[in-house]
């Protein structure tokens, strides 16, 4: 396990120095969406349609945060389970997306979507959501504001934590733990 | 005979959900601070180390431990003897709950139609509220925010008598196997056995509130409980789902009689936030 730092757009040669396990230091611009979100998003490309996003090199965090203070950048802001995104998110891959931050295993079809596209699944530590928030330098909703907490938001990162779940090469980091830590 | 204004009913609700989720009870800190020593890996030891950052910061900071606020479940234990006045019961709870997310500043996470509009409600209203008539002139107030993830892992089944311990602590262990790295894991397993249908359920829910790690009154079932809790660290799931000794913080079991073709079973999974406060009127 090493530790690396990366800025964003990202990049498939850089992306296959990670290695699932790996922690990563995550420095640039993350779009946040969630299930309502990404079904929009989606519904966009198959009708041929703008995106509100650049999508090339782009890391989505599936997150809802938490409405900020006054004079706060931002409230907690931890990750939301993966599964949801499943269906939606090998063709966001296939049209540039990078990286997606999130909690938990993914399906085998966005398995194969990211060794085939040469992106990575990252995870954030669910229910570290006020951490979390201290990496964030400033939000900025960019789409669907109507969604309250699932619209899409371009939040500045610096050296936000995550550790890769998924690699490049097909690696699992959450079957290599349980490989590594089972007695059963 | 008490008479009791639902305006301190909406005032208590409130509170409890803006101090629900900004503050884990001592109980679960404890929890988590053992399990970070007797973690094995050390990814899981850091890990578990973020956590317990993460629960001083939300103090500190005055934020919620979590961004997922969670739907707003609230336990109502009103003693016969009480009369309320000043208003609708069911309202003063959904205005209590209306207030604390807004003026916590915590997440309205509620739609209004679960199938069709999924439109947020914009308040987290309404709130689920369980309601039971008990001896006494009081009135007991209890919010446990429920975040979705966790809430999405849980199940139930109708078991038979056929189906035995064995039946039950096998189901227990494959759910917390299949919730793997979903749910938030350390996590604490409610297990509701017995009743009916949507009682096993409840029932589940309700052992959540237990102090944490308070084994079971029934000897047989906290010998159960104990049991669960060491087979479930076997899974290796650990922090996070990245491998280690701390899948579960507690396995907690609530039964009650059932009827005699049944044996029904509830497994109600709950992240490492487990969050609940409670207020006596």
């Amino acid at each position: 396990m090493k530790t690396v730092e990366m800025r964003t757009p990202l990049r498939t040669d850089l992306l296959k120095e990670l290695e699932a396990g790996d922690k990563l230091l995550l420095s640039g611009e993350v779009y946040t969406a969630r299930d309502a979100a990404h079904k929009r998003l989606v519904a966009l490309i198959q009708e041929g349609k703008e995106l509100p996003f650049e999508l090339e090199g782009s890391v989505i965090y599936y997150v809802g945060p938490a409405p900020a203070r006054p004079g706060q950048v931002m409230n907690s802001a931890g990750p939301t389970t993966s599964y949801r995104m499943d269906p939606y998110t090998p063709i966001l891959m296939e049209n540039g997306m990078k990286a997606c931050i999130g909690k938990g295993p993914r399906s085998q079809e966005v398995r194969d979507a990211m060794v085939e596209h040469g992106a990575v699944y990252l995870a954030a530590i669910g229910g570290a959501a006020a951490g979390i928030a201290s990496a964030v330098k400033a939000a900025e909703i960019v789409a669907y504001e109507d969604l309250g907490p699932e619209a899409i938001r371009r939040l500045t990162v610096e050296r936000m934590p995550l550790f890769v779940v998924n690699d490049t090469a097909g690696n699992d980091a959450y079957e290599s733990g349980v490989a590594r830590w089972g007695r059963s | 005979m008490r008479e009791i204004d639902v305006s301190e009913v909406t005032k208590a609700v409130r509170d409890l959900c803006i101090s629900a989720n900004i503050y884990l009870g001592d109980d679960l800190k404890q929890s988590l601070k053992s399990a970070r020593e007797s973690e094995e890996s050390p990814l899981g030891r850091e890990i578990l180390d973020v956590i317990i950052d993460n629960y001083r910061i939300a103090e500190e900071k005055q934020m919620p431990t979590c961004q997922d606020t969670g739907v707003a479940v609230v336990f109502l234990e009103i003693g016969q003897d009480v009369h309320l006045v000043g208003g609708d019961l069911d309202e003063a709870v959904n205005e209590g709950v209306r207030q604390g997310y807004k003026e916590g500043y915590l997440r309205k996470s509620m739609v209004s139609d679960p199938v069709f509009d999924r439109k947020n409600t914009g308040d987290n209203t309404p709130a689920v509220v369980h309601t039971r008539i008990v001896p006494g002139e009081n009135i007991r107030v209890l919010v446990a925010p429920k975040g979705g993830g966790s809430e999405n892992m849980s199940e139930i089944r109708m078991l038979t008598a056929a189906h035995g311990i064995e039946g039950i602590k096998n189901f227990v262990i494959e759910r917390v196997r299949e919730a793997g790295a979903n749910p938030c894991p350390p996590i604490v397993v409610g297990v509701g056995i017995g009743g009916c249908f949507e009682k096993a359920a409840l029932l589940a829910k309700e052992s959540l509130m237990r102090p944490l790690g308070q084994p079971s009154e029934d000897p047989r079932f906290a010998a159960v409980e104990k049991e669960l809790v060491e087979k479930c660290n076997d899974l290796g799931i650990g922090p996070a789902g990245f491998g280690g000794r701390t899948t579960v913080l507690a396995v907690h079991i609530k039964t009650f009689p059932c009827h005699i073709a049944s044996m029904p079973v509830a497994v109600n999974i709950q992240c490492h936030a487990c969050r609940h406060g409670e207020k006596k009127i």
